[in-house]
């Protein structure tokens, strides 16, 4: 056994478990002195990467929750000073009664300000306003030659390596993050129902701009000419005018309860081909035609999915895993290509969440570009799985687009460099900061960002 | 690094001049496999091995030769294995040999021998894998038990009583590396054609080394524990295992 306290560590997908020294610093300099003692590890925050970034085999895996406190918040500009274990749920029970509120959310609230920062998560604004790393004003970065401030005017090109980085260019313990004002913690949501994929797309495409707040969450199980059937719900902050009652009194408040949770995990799947048509079709004939104006609080409009603690469990022993791509404005097709080929392979999917992403930012490893993204849930198991999800790559990667890393656990390792053209600036920046190749994750030897041996390591060259 | 539908980049195959080793690996070539180690007795048989892997498109085949009744190198073959490939996603235990089992030919030292290849080498080899892997943190065990070792039968009762060893060992190991990041999973083929089946009169339900292989990329992808080849002889010996001594050496071939 590896020496020192290990667990199997697995991502949200609850699969591919594999066993590192689990270590739980408090504080910038107990990182810096663990560097010093490891020979491999990785940051780790609250575990929500679907696949394997936040693992280390055989390594030390560098839990960061236990640096959680909101340091400082500066209420007329907005800016907070978080050390990077503060999950977003702490950060909004703290600054939403305040008036302010994480300028991008990924879909869960969930998340560490750190892993955030290394997946630089998007949101449903993405069309308008891009991704986290751009509400960044500075962050402290724990390398193997100490801490270093790093921010867009201060050594950019780590800085930028760091927002998308997936933890391979050190611990990230510290974040200054520019909030974003709101009037009311309720949002105003238009709710429509899109026939099929090209309606979808016609209906993103046409009304996006209106809203800050955009997402279609459509229906990929259902063939032929319903297929692509969405739900559109979009929206934006509302304003104290547009409440009424106890909300108009309170319009600010941000508490919201687990109620439910899965216990245990089942011994098969839960989603399966049976459960699957029925639930989407339900969710589907429920949604109203169109809808205008609805109020809705944060968390039912931005975290449905907490409100079921564990519901990952569903998925049974096998787990599943989240197939996220992103393909340019004009290759609509691959969208397309992706639902059907999963299709045909049979391989059931839960609702899939299509997207139109804005322009994306000056990070080599950051996964949004001006596009569409579809993200689908899947059970694995299935052996027609691998090899259709391999397809889609191909299909992807040849339109021009790439599959999100913080999803991803089985990506063509080969298509790396296609999908992320500016790797090699990547990794010569983790080659000057860390020449010995500290940082090693499961993902990034998986998908070969990192070599595997220690000896290959040692040398390695971008 | 193995991905989340259980597909291997790095392979050690213990018996790596097996037919359906090789046909396994030819399959995961397809997948992610590229780098393997083939370790066994014959140089002959690894380098044929080796030559038709790289043909299949593995980038890095290096060959080594081990017995696994060489107990006391396993370990130091283990910790060289592992240092060479970085990371072992996968070992293929498929070392053994189906020798003649009547009673008129066997001796003791021919007894001994049948069933240190066919249980006690594969399970030392097994340890010093398992024990390497352990510091790793992951690793999938796959070991070639057979449906001989799930009711031992009167033509080929030393073979299969080693096999029988072999299984109970493979599912103990499996289940002593619960939460290690480490498994095991049992391949229980059927009467396979093959080189160690040449000449020998088919059973019924016989398969192919590729059919074989299938069914293990098919338990690599759903997470299985064990596997038989072809799947009905699950159903088939969950009868057998009832039937009554009596008639089961009744049972011909
Ligand atoms: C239900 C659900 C919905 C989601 N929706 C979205 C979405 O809409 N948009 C989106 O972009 N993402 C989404 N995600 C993905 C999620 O936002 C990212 O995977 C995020 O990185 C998870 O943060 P974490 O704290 O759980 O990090 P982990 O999963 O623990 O780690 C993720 C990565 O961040 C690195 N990391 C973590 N902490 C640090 C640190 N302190 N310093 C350096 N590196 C660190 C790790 O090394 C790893 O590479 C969703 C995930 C789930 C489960």
């Amino acid at each position: 056994m590896i020496p020192g306290d290990t667990d199997a560590f697995v991502g949200w997908g609850n699969n591919n478990a594999t066993r590192a020294v689990h270590r739980r610093p408090r504080n910038t300099k107990e990182i810096a002195a663990l560097l010093e003692g490891s020979s491999m590890c990785i940051a780790r925050g609250l575990g929500r990467a679907y696949g394997d970034a936040a693992q280390c085999a055989g390594g030390t895996v560098i839990d960061c929750t236990g640096l959680s406190e909101i340091l400082a918040f500066d209420g007329s500009s907005g800016v907070v000073r978080v050390e990077a274990g503060c999950s977003l749920d702490q950060l909004s029970r703290y600054s939403v009664s305040r008036g302010w509120f994480v300028p991008v959310t990924p879909g869960t609230a969930f998340v560490t300000i750190g892993g955030a920062v290394a997946a630089d998560v998007h949101g449903k604004n993405h069309h308008r306003e891009g991704s986290i790393a751009g509400y960044i004003e500075e962050l402290c970065l724990v390398t193997p030659d100490g801490p270093r401030i790093v921010g867009p005017d201060r050594d950019p090109e780590l800085f930028w390596a760091t927002c998308g980085g997936m933890g391979l260019t050190g611990v990230i313990t510290e974040v200054a993050l520019r909030l974003m004002p709101i009037a009311t913690s309720y949002l105003s949501v238009d709710t429509d129902r899109a026939r099929d994929l090209d309606a979808c797309m016609e209906m993103l495409a046409s009304g996006d701009e209106r809203y800050r707040y955009s997402v279609a969450w459509i229906d990929a199980g259902t063939r032929g000419r319903a297929l692509g059937r969405a739900v559109i719900t979009r929206g934006d902050h509302a304003r104290v005018e547009a409440l009424a009652g106890t909300q108009r009194s309170i319009p600010l408040t941000y508490n919201p309860v687990q109620r439910l949770s899965v216990p245990f995990t089942p011994p098969v799947s839960m989603v399966n081909a049976l459960t699957l048509p029925v639930f989407n079709s339900l969710w589907y004939h429920r949604a109203p035609k169109h809808r205008t104006d609805e109020i809705q609080t944060m968390s039912a409009f931005f975290y449905p999915l907490d409100m079921l603690r564990d519901w990952n469990r569903l998925y049974g022993p096998r787990g599943f895993t989240q197939y996220q791509m992103v393909v340019p404005f004009g290759q609509e097709h691959v969208v397309r290509y992706t639902i059907e080929r999963l299709q045909e392979a049979s391989c059931p999917s839960t609702l899939g969440v299509l997207k139109r992403f804005g322009a994306g930012d000056p990070a080599p490893l950051s996964f949004p570009m001006p596009g569409w993204t579809l993200a689908l849930d899947i059970p694995l198991g299935s052996p027609s799985l691998a090899v259709a999800l391999d397809d889609c790559d191909r299909h992807v990667a040849g339109a021009g687009g790439r599959v999100y890393l913080a999803k991803d656990g089985r990506m063509r390792p080969e298509l790396m460099r296609e999908m992320y053209p500016r790797i090699d600036q990547f990794l010569e920046t983790c080659h000057r900061t860390d020449p010995d190749g500290l940082f090693v994750s499961d993902l990034s030897r998986r998908i070969g960002l990192t070599p595997t041996t220690p000896t290959q390591r040692k040398g390695m060259k971008p | 690094m193995n991905d989340v539908t259980g597909m291997p980049q790095t392979a050690v195959v213990i018996g790596g001049g097996s037919d359906i080793a090789l046909a396994t690996l030819r399959l995961l070539a397809k997948r992610r496999l590229r780098a393997v180690v083939l370790l066994g007795r014959s140089a002959e048989a690894l380098n044929e091995a080796a030559e038709q892997l790289r043909g299949a498109g593995v980038e890095e085949v290096t060959t080594e030769i081990f017995d696994v009744n060489d107990f006391s190198h396993a370990s130091e073959v283990a910790e060289e294995t592992v240092a060479r490939l970085g990371t072992v996603d996968l070992v293929l235990v498929a070392a053994g040999f189906l020798g003649d089992a009547s009673l008129e030919v066997i001796d003791p030292e021919s007894v001994a021998h049948m069933i240190a290849t066919n249980f006690t080498g594969p399970a030392a080899a097994m340890t010093a894998f398992s024990q390497r892997l352990l510091r790793q943190g992951f690793g999938r065990i796959v070991v070639l038990s057979s449906v001989a070792g799930v009711r031992v039968r009167r033509s080929n009762f030393v073979y299969g009583s080693a096999k029988a060893g072999l299984d109970g060992f493979a599912q103990g190991l499996d289940d002593a590396l619960v939460k290690t990041g480490l498994s095991v999973m049992i391949v229980r083929p059927g009467f396979v054609h093959s080189k160690m089946t040449l000449g020998l009169k088919a059973a019924p339900m016989s398969t192919t080394p590729e059919a074989v292989a299938g069914a293990i990329v098919k338990g690599l992808e759903s997470g299985a524990s064990v596997v038989w080849a072809p799947s009905s002889l699950m159903w088939v010996f969950g009868i057998l295992v009832h039937l009554p001594r009596r008639l089961w050496r009744l049972v011909p071939g």
